[in-house]
């Protein structure tokens, strides 16, 4: 490979990198509120509300019907609004984060529900208030499932972000799709699908090693 | 365990009196009679019933019921009968259909979120299965209550120490619950539960996931909680025997009623209740196996009449004047007296040779109930 084909590629790991990063970013700072409602404005919930549970709950689902590659295209309107563009990688952050934040959500709905009733119930006997059982109850105790769910959310963002780039976004994508596939660039492609491979390795082995430390205690 | 300790965790309306931080004073022991006005229930023909997919459940029917201030208070009953449900409108994490509950003569139905959050400082709970929180260590788990009330860290920080200390988990503060025995976990639960210095303390079935010895040290606990701390004690419990170990009264559910209420000494020593006599009958003893059978309907020439005894409650059984009321050469066949708060309770199996309706008559005179058996050869 050429020197320029080594900073494209190294350029476009950042920019993968930067795609990933922001929109998981945004996926906890949504999806953990959106998780958090999803759980407790159930009937029998602490914070009883289940028409609203009922709407948020359909749009959710909604979102993660819509295959990524669609959302992409729908979104465009969306996303020149919001970053005034509808190429490069901030652009693509925004489908990104659209549609990895309900998917997280929902895996950390998953955790959260798992959380006993009874520590619940506990917590509540020696007065907790319902924002006391948010911070000291439901998301300590679910914390190494939502980690867990977080980390499956970051690698398939990561070929999200490889499909983004296929638009004009950017990233590894981008260089696999233009010197791989449309030129014929077997040793850029094999670079780029090994670039692929030890980000998600070390994304997963990071994240693991996380939740291990967790559950530990 | 030092008496300090105890002293500084006080009920509220007992610790203002003698929370006196350095002197190692006496732990005063609180009486049942003593009156206190703090740590009192009392239940108004409260109901409850559950509206589940399957229609309504009725759990509970019109309780009524007072528990006095620094009782230590059993509720029994089938599975079913209505036990949580009751315990658990206590602190309202169920709310009576109808009727109400007041906690020291203050009815609870009214309370506004603030008011809830103190009555439960108030009333403190323990549970089966201990409801630790797992991502925090003993410290923080018994800390929570505490810092949900807002308290200033250096007071979250003695105040722990002092309930672990009473609880005699000293060294495991920073441990997480992961790491403990099952009898240290319902100790932290317990420290969790009296750090707020509640007034009343709510176990549900605390001892049912524990083996027999650990049961006896945390009731042993629970016992000395209620006796320094004076403590109001609720419990519900499957084992019989930790009523007759701990309880001063009891109170028997039956499908959410209340059929049989009362001081242990008395309930268990008279069961007048089929469901309470149902309940007991693993405490009771039976004929001894090879007694049965030989046992005859009828008096014959050469048998002894065995005579059953209940003692409920009476002053300990006087043996030479029992004898002397037989008249007649008396037998022990079976025996099993249990004092009960002062009280002897239980069942003698005796053999009396010739005895007559006299003879039973003397005997009922010395206080138990008498009950003829039958029969059996005299030299049986
Ligand atoms: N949340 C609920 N929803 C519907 N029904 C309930 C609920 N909680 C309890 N019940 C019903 O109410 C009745 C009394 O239940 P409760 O838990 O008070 O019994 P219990 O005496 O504590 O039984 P156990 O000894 O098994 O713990 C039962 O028939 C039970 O099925
Ligand atoms: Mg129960």
């Amino acid at each position: 490979m050429s020197p320029q084909m080594i900073d494209r590629l190294w350029q476009a790991f950042l920019d993968t990198l930067v795609m990933v990063g922001v929109s998981a970013g945004i996926a906890v700072l949504a999806g953990i509120p959106l998780a958090l409602f999803l759980v407790t404005s159930e009937p029998g919930g602490i914070f009883p509300a289940p028409k609203a549970n009922r709407v948020v709950g359909t749009i959710v689902n909604g979102f993660r019907a819509v295959p990524f590659i669609v959302l992409l295209v729908a979104l465009i309107p969306f996303t020149r609004l919001v970053t005034g563009t509808t190429i490069g990688v901030w652009a693509a952050i925004v489908p990104l984060s659209v549609s990895a934040t309900p998917f997280f959500a929902r895996i950390a709905e998953v955790s959260l529900r798992e959380v006993d009733a009874g520590l619940i119930e506990a917590a509540q006997s020696i007065g907790c208030r319902r924002r006391h059982i948010l911070l000291h109850v439901l998301l300590p105790e679910a914390l190494p499932g939502i980690l867990g769910g977080f980390t499956i959310t970051v690698v398939s963002m990561i070929g999200a972000s490889a499909m983004a780039g296929a638009v004009g976004a950017g990233g590894l994508g981008d260089v696999a799709i233009r010197y791989g596939y449309q030129r014929f660039d077997t040793t850029v492609m094999a670079a780029v699908i090994a670039v692929l491979i030890a980000l998600v390795c070390l994304v997963q082995f990071t994240g693991d090693l996380a939740v291990r430390r967790l559950r530990a205690r | 365990m030092a008496g300090l300790a105890f002293d500084s965790l006080r009920a509220p309306a007992r610790w203002i009196a003698r929370d006196r931080p350095g002197v190692a004073a006496a732990p005063a022991v609180v009486t049942a009679t003593e009156t206190r006005t703090a740590g009192t229930v009392r239940f108004e023909a409260a109901s409850k019933t559950y509206l589940s997919a399957a229609g309504p459940v009725q759990a509970l029917d019109s309780v009524d019921l007072d528990v006095p201030a620094g009782a230590i208070f059993g509720i029994i009953g089938r599975s079913g009968a209505g036990k949580s449900s009751l315990l658990r409108t206590v602190n309202r994490l169920e709310e009576p259909t109808s009727g109400r509950v007041l906690v020291d003569g203050e009815p609870i139905e009214a309370l506004d979120t603030a008011g809830l959050v103190a009555l439960r400082r108030r009333v403190g709970m323990i549970f089966q299965h201990f409801n630790l929180l797992s991502a925090k260590t003993v410290r923080g788990n018994v800390a929570l209550p505490l810092k949900a009330a807002g308290l200033p860290k250096p007071e979250v920080a003695a105040r722990v120490e002092e309930a672990l200390r009473l609880v005699g988990l000293e060294g495991k503060a920073d441990t997480y619950p992961s790491r403990l025995s099952g009898g240290q976990k319902q100790r932290v639960g317990i420290a969790r539960a009296l750090v707020s210095r509640p007034e009343i303390l709510l176990c549900d079935e605390a001892t049912s996931a524990l083996d027999p010895e650990t049961t006896l040290t945390i009731l042993n606990l629970l016992r000395d909680i209620n006796r320094r701390l004076g403590i109001t004690i609720i419990l519900i419990t499957h084992e019989m025997s930790v009523i007759r170990e701990i309880c001063s009264d009891v109170v028997v559910l039956e499908t959410g009623r209340v059929v049989e209420t009362g001081p242990v000494w008395r309930v268990f020593g008279a069961p007048e209740h089929p469901t309470t006599r149902a309940l007991l009958e693993p405490l009771s003893r039976g004929l001894p196996a090879d007694l049965a059978p030989r046992l005859q309907p009828h008096p014959a020439p050469g048998t002894a009449t065995v005579l059953a005894i209940t003692f409920s409650g009476q002053a300990a059984p006087d043996l030479s004047a029992l004898a002397a009321a037989a008249g007649t050469p008396v037998r022990l066949l079976q025996a099993g007296i249990e004092r009960i708060q002062g009280h002897a309770v239980g069942r003698m199996l005796v053999a009396v040779d010739a005895a007559g309706p006299d003879a039973e008559d003397r005997l009922r005179a010395l206080g138990g109930t008498i009950e003829r058996i039958g029969y059996v050869a005299a030299d049986d």
